[in-house]
């Protein structure tokens, strides 16, 4: 297979598909490679689903440039692309007087990056939010903070891509660089677990697996990404409704353990932050569940356990990139680069958070970086910068839920009972331009099995509709790709 | 099957399993005309026609019945009494004003009126994340009722190596299913120190099996990224930790849960009814009726029953009275007595009784205890310190329910009671 494009992107995360999507803009052959079964698998999937401000970033930083940037990108770019967003505003709250002191320099950080804040009192923020802690002495507020639905951004962004004319090859892991033979130091394509292919410009996004790419080809054999395990509590939206983004005051690892609201209504609680060996570890542990369990209870003391219905865990791609701006002291900062010692190659790493908020200001970096490069850039004709959204059924007015299912009837059978999606919703993402080929794919374009019961009844009705739309044998249909298959045989069948 | 969808009925059944079944003739034989029973599934009798297993019906029919022969002898007489029903269909939203607004594949969308509900529509089983069993998140970790439509239902097996947690009825049921089928279930874990589920269970599916169970035990991490590997088991203390040292790991692919059923009240929510937070489910009075005037509960919304005779009794009655309150039949100012859990006692339903319903009818007290006792017991129900009524029972035990009968001859005392506290303690 000797497949040439113009630019690879290694990696369908959100710093993937977003920069997938700016560049399809262009008249350049793109083809983006995902080792797994479905895009947004990774560090994208799991996550605080919240758009930053930019105000904790350390000034400065790419973190700070990038997230400040990125930040009132997300109203346009949530409606060209048609995914769940809201700017909800954030608050810093200050538990005790003590921390009620912290707030100053956060306050002062927020100007120094050019974010809007203020401080308000314990009294204002129990008005705003009527189940926080009385201990709440006061709190910063940052109107610009927000909540999205990482998955549907993210997805979105790809089918956007891909209706655009970027290939997307799933299943594909890059094994290793090939290399000019002409010209030194000159990548010109990749070897993958699906073949070679060849393009002028490659791209890593690799999130977790960002350093061992870019150390084939050659680049800061120092840079390491950690795997920081953070991990969550889903709360039945019937039992408790959070209506902010509650931040408490962080410490100097991470933003802390929050309780925030989420676009489906459900109240999340976590993460807490734990290096850890395994890049594929995102293992929920006891030690962690009561820990975020303890963080939540300080912002939210009315929290009862019963009323979890959903544990995980992410994993933050860490980097240990100093800061580029020598007067800043600062080593956990972005790698946004075109790096001198290679050619044909950008460099994206250390996408920890604020990555997910700074996604699409690293896209429209790489795409200043690319015409820094040389590279011309002509616009391609007739590129559409809209994803039409699908129907979904939940989110209507009974009138408009009638209409749907007027027209087709398949929107009229609930298939997922806690959230109710529909078999309408399920058929539309198996036939997407990215079909959604598993259990997950379909969970993370329709939230389905995402509630109290947590597929308990939809599982087998799914896995029957799969098979069915794809003319596949359910024995055959997964979770989460090949080795995660849901059914062994027949019954009555010799095992 | 509903030729024609009325826009109003005398009442509207939500939910079609036993429960909802027996509620519906039971309204229809009362005098309601026009009763619609509504299920989600594509045939009535709800989660009865995975329970292919027998034990249904001895207390009912004096015969002891596989589920879907059970649900079938109910299915008959509601089709003979002619109640009009609506399969592959959801109901989406109970307005406390009894709108039911209802969507299906043949229906489509629609917007019903009903003069009274009983709400009919079952439990939930509890899940992975609601007991925060440790681990990745791969396929192969079901819940028991899961596995079980699966096998009796669709006909696939979710696995060949099973261990299962927790000593539930349907768990130990799919023990035994499980290995009909060849596969290998290792073995029970049970978290407490005494057994959940029906001891009819333990030894007609594990015992005869050959299948071990062990109290005390819980899984501390499940292992295996894509599909399950192995689990590691290990035993508790009092406080339900980890004993260290005790860890074993067990080569698995499937970890099946059976760690309790919820009552499915998020309906029930909608509508304005207001939730026991220890039942789970709607404040009820003896008639079965909530909060919410003209809305009644049958069955295991109301709270989880260990026997689907109780089931069926409990829907008689909520279908009796919705059809009373449809035809505007009904006690006017009652003057309820509450009951209310004492010793050993985790609940008692009903919540509240009117005394003057003992003038025509029995009033069966149910209740779960806290903690087993394995010796002779005496069930008390007093007032203070007069007594109002007791029973005996050989034990007592948390899976299996406790019930205490109300009759005609308690009317005076019950009457002027203030409250009934029943309560369990060593003869």
């Amino acid at each position: 297979m000797h497949s040439r494009y113009d630019v690879i992107i290694i990696g369908a995360g959100v710093v993937g598909c977003m920069t997938a999507r700016w560049l399809s803009r262009y008249a350049l052959k793109i083809l983006l490679i995902e080792k797994s079964s479905d895009v947004c698998t990774g560090a994208t999937a799991a996550n605080s689903a919240l758009i930053h401000a930019g105000y904790d970033a350390v000034p400065g930083t790419l973190k700070a440039q990038m997230n400040v940037k990125a930040n009132p990108m997300w109203d346009r770019l949530s409606e060209e692309l048609q995914f769940g967003f809201a700017r909800t505003g954030a608050y810093i709250v200050a538990v005790g007087e003590d921390e009620f002191q912290k707030l100053d320099i956060f306050l002062d950080r927020a100007g120094k990056n050019g974010v809007s804040a203020e401080i308000i009192s314990g009294e204002k923020m129990r008005k705003r939010e009527p189940n926080i802690s009385p201990e709440v002495f006061g709190a910063l507020f940052v109107p610009a903070g927000g909540v999205c639905d990482p998955w549907g951004a993210t997805i979105a962004a790809a089918e956007n891509a891909v209706t655009n004319g970027v290939e997307l090859r799933l299943d594909t892991e890059f094994q290793d660089f090939l290399w000019s033979e002409h010209e030194p130091e000159r990548i010109v394509g990749m070897k993958t677990s699906q073949g070679d292919f060849y393009g002028r410009w490659v791209i890593n996004a690799a999130g977790l697996f960002a350093d061992e790419v870019m150390h084939k080809a050659g680049v800061r054999p120092e840079f390491r990404i950690t795997p920081r395990r953070g991990e969550y509590f889903v709360m039945d939206r019937n039992q408790i409704q959070i209506q902010n983004v509650l931040f408490p005051v962080p410490n100097a690892i991470s933003k802390g353990i929050l309780v925030t609201t989420t676009l489906h209504g459900n109240t999340l609680v976590g993460p807490n932050a734990e290096n850890i060996e395994d890049k594929t570890g995102a293992d929920v542990t006891p030690e962690g569940m009561d820990e975020i369990w303890e963080g939540g209870k300080k912002l939210v003391p009315g929290l009862d356990r019963r009323h979890i219905i959903a544990v995980f865990a992410g994993l933050r791609p860490a980097g240990n990139a100093p800061c580029l701006n020598l007067d800043v002291d600062y080593h956990h900062d972005f790698v946004i680069e075109i790096p001198d010692q290679v050619k044909g190659f950008v460099n994206l790493a250390g996408m920890e958070s604020p990555g997910l908020s700074a996604a699409p200001a690293i896209a429209e970096r790489v795409v200043e970086l690319l015409r820094e490069a040389g590279e011309l850039l002509t616009p391609q004709a007739g590129w559409d910068p809209v994803r039409p959204a699908r129907p979904v059924f939940r989110g209507l007015s009974h009138k408009d839920q009638a209409a749907l299912v007027a027209k087709d009837p398949r929107y009229g059978r609930v298939i997922c009972r806690c959230e109710y999606v529909t078999e309408g919703e399920i058929v539309a993402e198996i036939h997407a331009p990215i079909p959604a080929t598993t259990y997950d794919a379909i969970k993370r374009r329709t939230w389905l099995g995402a509630g109290r019961c947590l597929g308990g009844f939809d599982m087998p009705r799914v896995v029957d509709i799969l098979a069915r739309e794809l003319g596949k044998d359910p024995l055959g249909i997964t979770k989460k790709g090949h080795g995660s298959e849901f059914l062994f045989r027949r019954t009555k069948e010799v095992g | 099957m509903a030729k024609q969808l009325k826009s109003q009925y005398d009442v509207i059944v939500v939910g079609a399993g036993p429960g909802g079944l027996a509620a519906a003739i039971s309204a229809k034989k009362n005098g309601a005309d026009d009763v619609l029973m509504i299920d989600r599934d594509l045939e009535l009798g709800g989660i009865l026609l995975q329970c292919i297993h027998n034990g249904f019906g001895v207390d009912t029919f004096k015969e002891d019945l596989p589920g879907p022969s059970y649900a079938q002898r109910f299915i008959k007489e509601a089709q003979g009494v002619g109640i009009d029903y609506l399969l592959d269909s959801m109901v989406l939203d109970v307005t406390s004003g009894r709108k039911v607004f209802v969507t299906g594949t043949r229906g489509g969308f629609k917007e019903l009126q009903a003069r009274a509900i009983v709400i009919a529509m079952g439990c939930r089983e509890r899940t992975r994340a609601q007991i925060g069993i440790p681990g990745p998140r791969p396929a192969g970790v079901y819940t028991a009722g899961l596995a079980q439509r699966w096998v009796n239902v669709e006909g696939y097996m979710p696995g060949k190596r099973f261990v299962i947690l927790g000593s539930g009825d349907i768990g130990m049921i799919m023990a035994r299913r499980l290995t009909f089928e060849g596969a290998k279930v290792e073995r029970v874990l049970e978290v407490m120190p005494y057994l959940t589920g029906l001891s009819r269970n333990y030894v007609q599916c594990l015992m005869d099996f050959d299948i071990p169970l062990q109290l005390r035990h819980t899984v501390k991490r499940i292992i295996g990224k894509d599909r399950v590997k192995a689990v590691e088991a290990v035993q508790v203390d009092d406080r339900w930790r980890p004993v260290p040292g005790t860890g074993e790991m067990i080569p698995c692919d499937t970890l099946l849960l059976s760690v309790g059923l919820i009552p499915e009240n998020e309906l029930s929510q909608k509508a304005g009814v207001i939730l026991d937070p220890r039942t789970n489910g709607p404040f009820v009075d003896d008639g079965f009726a909530t909060n919410i005037p003209g809305v009644f509960a049958a069955a295991n919304v109301v709270h989880v029953y260990d026997l689907v005779d109780w089931v069926t009794k409990t829907g008689l009655t909520a279908g009796r009275r919705a059809a009373m309150f449809a035809q505007g039949h009904c006690n006017e100012n009652p003057v309820f007595v509450p009951t209310a859990a004492g010793e050993n006692i985790r609940y008692v339903v009903p919540h509240r009784i009117d005394p003057e319903t003992l003038t025509q009818d029995t009033i069966m007290l149910q209740m779960r205890v806290t903690q087993p006792m394995e010796e002779a017991v005496l069930v008390r129900v007093t007032d203070g310190d007069t007594l109002i009524a007791k029973k005996r029972e050989r034990y007592v035990r948390p899976g299996e329910m406790v019930s205490l009968k109300l009759c005609e001859r308690d009317y005076d005392s019950v009457r002027h009671a203030k409250e009934l506290r029943v309560s369990v303690a060593p003869l």
